[in-house]
């Protein structure tokens, strides 16, 4: 058993620790540094539940080890909206477009759809809806999500 | 769910590399991009005592055109190598695959060598390998030696790298510009192994076939060449092709097994009928254009 120093960015906070080789990055994010945003569903990269974003892009962080996030910059779904509570975009067309019930795999959706958004870049609906094949809901149905990303997308006006 | 306790090692070369392979005498398991790995030691089905992360090895990343055709550093991430300029203009056959490797989220770590090395028989990446006529290099701390992809699967993730060795390049063939892609994957849902998936490439010379790759995923213990369907073609006039034979003998090169997602006999049955589909399909678009 190997443990190792790490030092990363977690949604603009710089954070330090000591983790073991085998630990994934959800599990350091959740039980560790405090980020119970991060829901920690099959353990095993199926059901999209536990995805942040790394250096950017949407990875399910049961599939990266802590270690392998050292220098990295990581952004939870805690760290999307504006510090007055004004919600990100995505996070705004979720809600009204009932995207999600339980909310057990929102944050996880929402980095997804938040990764690809960001920097001004204009993924088209089809792009959006691809991407959530990489997410499992059991409670919408998936229409209300559809419908937020056709928000997202600018298809449809904000409910 | 938790991964067994194991030493975690980051080389940061392909010979450092190598040396910790050769030491631990067939205990290390390299990771790439880990997401198959990562829920083989979640699940302990993996359980080494050393992990080698290769992802800080730089000679590992990255495409060149070289003579002959081009190189693809194994840990090439699966979306970075989607919008690959060079990829796009010379392997269209290989994005088209690219795009059906799991998911968005799993494609921003996962990487066309570690799915290469891995050998999942109903994966795109390593049937691709062998469609196109691909080599990969793999070196030890003693040897480099060079394996043709058709020659590297002995069976479900069973392949000709030896524990010592380390996957460090694939080299694709040049195929013409103008090649023709065949593919189709019958799967449950987008990002799911295929149940049955076909991936090649053919070029026309002269309204006749000139050069033909084809190779099943899913299809059987590995990826399954479609040999007798690439000799049928070569030659043959595009115009006259008898398309329903030619995927009679290329079923004739598959050995699929049953499971509870398809019987032996659905695998057989749909993929006679998308390799006829699929190329007729490419043929008719052609004469079109």
């Amino acid at each position: 058993m190997s443990e190792h120093k790490i030092e990363l960015t977690v949604n603009g906070r710089h954070h330090r620790g000591t983790v073991e080789g085998r630990h994934t990055l959800g599990d350091w994010l959740r039980g560790q540094a405090g980020y119970t945003g991060v829901h920690i569903g099959c353990e095993h990269g199926v059901c999209g539940a536990c995805t942040v974003m790394v250096d950017g892009r949407a990875v399910r962080s049961c599939l990266m080890l802590a270690v392998q996030a050292d220098g990295c910059t990581v952004t939870t779904v805690e760290g999307l909206a504006d510090a007055d509570g004004t919600l990100h975009p995505v996070q705004q067309a979720m809600k009204d477009c009932h995207g999600l019930q339980c909310g057990f795999c929102t944050p996880g959706i929402v980095c997804t759809l938040a990764a690809l958004t960001a920097d001004g870049a204009q993924p088209d609906e089809e792009q959006l809806t691809a991407a959530m094949s990489g997410h499992i809901c059991r409670c919408t149905g998936y229409q209300g999500i559809r419908r937020a990303i056709r928000q997202i997308a600018g298809a449809e006006e904000p409910a | 769910m938790k991964a067994a306790p194991y030493d975690y090692v980051r080389p940061s070369s392909i010979e450092e590399a190598c040396t910790i392979l050769a030491e631990a005498g067939g205990g290390a398991q390299v990771l790439a991009g880990g997401q198959t790995l990562m829920p083989l030691l979640a699940l302990r089905m993996s359980q080494p005592f050393i992990l080698v992360d290769i992802n800080h090895i730089p000679q590992l990343q990255g495409v060149t055109t070289v003579d002959g055709g081009t190189r693809v550093g194994p840990v090439t991430r699966q979306n970075d190598a989607l919008v690959d300029p060079i990829l796009n203009r010379d392997l269209p056959t290989l994005i088209r695959a690219l795009s059906h490797v799991g998911h968005h989220q799993t494609r921003n770590r996962g990487t066309i060598g570690g799915s290469i090395a891995l050998g999942e028989p109903a994966a795109e990446m390593p049937s691709t390998a062998v469609a196109l006529g691909a080599k990969v290099e793999v070196r030890s701390a003693s040897q480099t030696r060079f394996i043709p992809a058709d020659e590297l699967y002995f069976g479900p993730y069973s392949t000709a790298i030896e524990p010592d060795e380390l996957l460090t390049a694939i080299h694709y063939p040049a195929w013409p510009k103008d090649t023709i892609t065949l593919f189709r994957e019958v799967a449950m849902r987008p990002g799911d192994f295929a149940l049955v998936g076909l991936v090649g490439a053919l070029t026309v010379e002269d309204g006749k076939v000139a050069r033909a790759g084809i190779c099943w995923f899913g299809m059987g213990p590995t990826p399954m060449k479609a040999r007798q369907a690439e000799a049928a073609l070569i030659g043959q006039s595009v115009d006259s092709l008898d398309a329903a034979a030619i995927a009679d003998l290329a079923i004739a090169d598959t050995a699929p097994f049953g499971d509870h997602h398809a019987t032996a006999d659905y695998r057989r049955t749909v993929g006679r009928g998308i390799f006829a589909r699929v190329l007729k399909e490419a043929l008719d678009i052609r004469q079109a254009a």
